[in-house]
């Protein structure tokens, strides 16, 4: 069995910050799905916030002044101490990513350039052209290689093993020889991504299915508003890749068919740049009245940005148009449509990433501690992931050494590695008449139309009946391949089922909350209800479904007022 | 509303090494819909008619790098490839994995001796310490050398396309001396030299024929034989004493 003090899961800009903490001091090792640079965080485009007024339209920015607006875009739901302490790292969190390397974009003085971006009151997003996320990642991925952290790729993990209330060890399918592996770790800390694949038009990668979300939940690891999806303003119509936000920061429109800049109705000051809850339903709304075009997109323009500064701010935006969509932005607008973008819930942890599990954390989209609440800022995720990663590794390293015990839960490992062998075999034994691959887009078509950026307990009752429905018909799929190296059609069925589970839960919560609240706009509650919903949504395995909870919102000094943009 | 769609033919190279003698050709007829890229195409062979089809995919954006392959000839990430823009060239498309690279089955190929000559080359930044507070300063200009090199997605492209790599494997190959330049340009790296000696090998830099397959094929228009060449520049001028 391979043992290692630390095991890292996900190697995406998260697990790898993580990685990069722990290991200066622990053997440390990830184990990934992908190698760290295929990773979903590589897809981030716009930038990192951080109040560092380089740009001279931020020099009074501060601390204070982002932590307000992280609150006040999260509707009040965010945890005021985590997010102030999430903002009080960010700037030495990314002076130290460009201390590794990272090629931010620069000042005329050669400072970090900063742009402006949604629901901020100044420009304090630091960006890398239109690929800061991509170069993050290959900055941590390379500080990873230079730390020499060892990392165990095209595994998939399967099952988090607890003994006694402990975290002791990871079950990974080996993806290439099809062979399941124990691990066996004295602590260990997921940064597995989000669930985006869960719905329909998502921007998000496809391994980004939440399984590891599903992993700890099924092990007995809350997890937290899971109903607050946040859907991306604006997404390349057809694929839903993203445009970054910062194609408004640098100043582009959103228009309808009649050629209006719609936002001046929704939010007359902050136009383009309001928060992403907002600019999305603004964007569905015109395209619901008919003010959108054929197949239900609006456009982004950029061609008043001029030439110039499209390449040299936005080249990866220009390329992806022309590739895709065939659009080149310099000549005329992109057709985008809202799309599913990231989940502000997840794994329930606290401040150091842990969780109800000791020594299992988590850090980045896969958990919540909560900082986004009902709905986060652009630039902001970004941030989560290595300030969370970094105090995750950090409070590992403190654990550690007043761990005494090593070396438990062999048994423990070994029962599960059986475990997760057998329920392979029955999988792989199915020959039952449904596709899995349909049912995935019965799923993905249900919580897009149903669970969406508009919300209805008529609509999202039919999603839940429709996803117990298809829970129910899984049980009789049929897995067309029985072999075991690089067997795609088993592992999609396999994490299939994860995130049925994982909908499940996105539904429930959804239907509970009656009230309107960031990501979560309902028609029938269009008020958000402080009274009783100023509260986290927790949601508990059981085997009938999940159980949902409340526990309570940390207000440190900023008292829930109207959201005006 | 129902989408038209049309019957699409495809080949797919088919070869698992534990099993099969030699790698074979699979035809496929698949539903395509219009604007279909090649990586959902390749889904829709999975879910439809064969789930035993094994390929690498990830970001479905042209970011991630993990599905690069041959289609109709030439080195594309499937992600990116329009099914339209092929069926223009010839059906059946055809599908096959990065060429002269150890296949581990179908489309996925071994890519463990692509990232263990990049871990060898200290790919990452080492800059003087102790860091500033701040950031280092770096200029506009400075930064803008970064530009191209750090485009690079290590999907392996060009070290599949690179002739000398082919017969050389220990030939370090277009994109670790791009990740080197990356470095040696960069106006906050701290050990220029070391890395110049790095490459200044037999299997280094002076390998490279400027063949400019690399340049061809690299899905993100990088120039790895113009950053070659500038680093064989900088150690003819290292040697004559002039940097």
């Amino acid at each position: 069995m391979k043992y290692h003090e630390i095991i890292v899961v996900g190697a995406g800009l998260a697990g790898l910050r993580a990685a990069v903490e722990t290991a200066t001091e622990f053997d440390t090792a990830i184990i990934t799905q992908v190698p760290p640079v295929r990773s979903h965080s590589g897809a981030a485009q716009g930038g990192v916030n951080a109040p560092m007024g380089n740009n001279p339209a931020g020099k009074d920015d501060s601390v204070e002044k982002h932590t307000y607006d992280t609150v006040k875009g999260s509707d009040f739901l965010a945890d005021q101490d985590a997010a102030a302490l999430m903002i009080s790292e960010a700037a030495p969190c990314i002076y130290e990513l460009e201390h590794w390397g990272c090629p931010f974009s620069r000042t005329p003085e050669g400072k970090i350039a900063q742009r402006p971006f949604g629901g901020a009151g100044y420009p304090r997003t630091c960006y890398a052209a239109d690929k800061t996320g991509l170069y993050m990642l290959h900055t941590l991925w390379e500080r990873s290689v230079a730390l020499n952290v060892k990392t165990y790729e095209e595994r998939f993990v399967t099952d988090l093993v607890v003994e006694d209330g402990k975290a002791v060890g990871v079950i990974a399918l080996n993806m290439v020889t099809g062979e399941f592996e124990p691990y066996m770790a004295e602590s260990i800390i997921f940064g597995t991504g989000g669930p985006g694949q869960v719905y329909g038009r998502s921007t998000n990668a496809l391994i980004s299915t939440g399984s590891g979300a599903y992993v700890a939940y099924r092990r007995g690891v809350p997890l937290k508003d899971m109903e607050f999806i946040q859907f991306h303003p604006t997404s390349l119509f057809g694929t839903n890749i993203l445009m970054t936000e910062g194609a408004r920061g640098e100043g582009g429109y959103l228009v309808n068919n009649k050629g209006e800049r719609f936002m001046s109705k929704y939010a007359p000051t902050a136009m383009e740049l309001g928060p992403r809850d907002i600019v999305s339903r603004s964007i569905q709304t015109e395209i619901n009245e008919g003010r959108g075009f054929e197949g239900g997109y609006v456009h982004l323009d950029l061609r008043h940005l001029g030439r110039e500064k499209i390449l040299d701010r936005l080249p990866g935006i220009r390329d992806i148009s022309i590739n895709f969509a065939g659009v080149d932005p310099i000549d005329a607008p992109i057709p985008i449509q809202p799309g599913q973008h990231y989940a502000m819930g997840g794994i329930s942890t606290d401040m150091n990433g842990a969780t109800n599990i000791k020594g299992f954390y988590a850090a980045g989209e896969c958990a919540c501690v909560s900082v986004h609440g009902a709905n986060r800022l652009g630039g902001n995720s970004l941030l989560d992931t290595v300030v969370f990663g970094k105090l995750s590794g950090k409070h590992v390293k403190g654990f550690m050494k007043g761990k005494t015990e090593r070396k438990k839960g062999e048994a423990a490992i070994m029962k599960a590695l059986e475990e997760q062998e057998r329920a392979r075999e029955e999988l792989l034994s199915k020959n039952g008449t449904e596709n899995h691959a349909a049912i995935r887009d019965e799923m993905k078509e249900t919580m897009i139309l149903k669970v969406g950026i508009f919300r209805e307990e008529k609509l999202m009752q039919e999603a839940l009946a429709k996803i117990i429905e298809l829970k129910e018909r899984y049980k009789n799929i049929r897995v067309m391949n029985k072999g075991r190296k690089y067997n795609l059609d088993y592992l999609r069925a396999y994490e299939l089922w994860g995130m049925l589970e994982l909908a499940h839960v996105i539904a429930l919560g959804a239907i509970e909350r009656k009230e309107s609240r960031g990501s979560h706009s309902r028609r029938d509650f269009p008020k958000r209800d402080d009274e009783k919903y100023m509260k986290h949504t927790i949601a508990t395995y059981t085997p009938s479904g999940p159980k949902i909870s409340y526990s309570d919102v940390v207000i440190t000094k900023y008292q829930p007022v109207e959201r005006k943009y | 509303m129902a989408i038209a769609t049309k019957s699409v033919k495809l080949k797919i190279q088919k070869y698992d090494p534990e099993i099969d003698a030699e790698p074979y050709w699979r035809e496929y007829t698949i539903q395509a819909k219009p604007g279909m890229t090649m990586l959902e195409a390749l889904f829709e062979v999975l879910n439809k008619v064969d789930g035993s089809l094994s390929f690498r995919f990830c970001c479905r954006g042209a970011v991630c790098g993990a599905c690069a392959m041959m289609i109709n000839g030439k080195i594309r990430l499937a992600c990116e490839t329009q099914v339209s823009a092929m069926l223009e060239k010839r059906e059946p498309i055809l599908v096959s994995p990065l060429p002269h690279k150890k296949v581990v089955k179908d489309l996925v190929v071994d890519m463990d001796p692509f990232f263990q000559q990049m871990v060898s080359i200290k790919p990452f930044l080492v800059a003087k310490e102790p860091y500033p507070e701040k950031e280092i300063i770096q200029s506009e200009k400075e930064r803008a050398k970064l530009t191209e090199p750090i485009d690079c997605i290590l999907c392996g492209s060009c070290s599949s396309a690179c002739t000398i790599a082919w017969w050389d494997p220990n030939y370090l190959g277009p994109a670790t001396l791009e990740k080197v330049y990356r470095f040696v340009v960069d106006s906050r790296d701290s050990i220029r030299d070391e890395r110049l000696d790095m490459v200044d090998t037999e299997d280094g830099v002076w390998r490279c024929h400027t063949i400019f397959n690399c340049v061809d094929v690299c899905p993100k228009k990088i120039n790895q034989t113009d950053a070659i060449q500038y680093l064989k520049r900088q150690l003819v001028k290292k040697k004559l004493g002039f940097s």
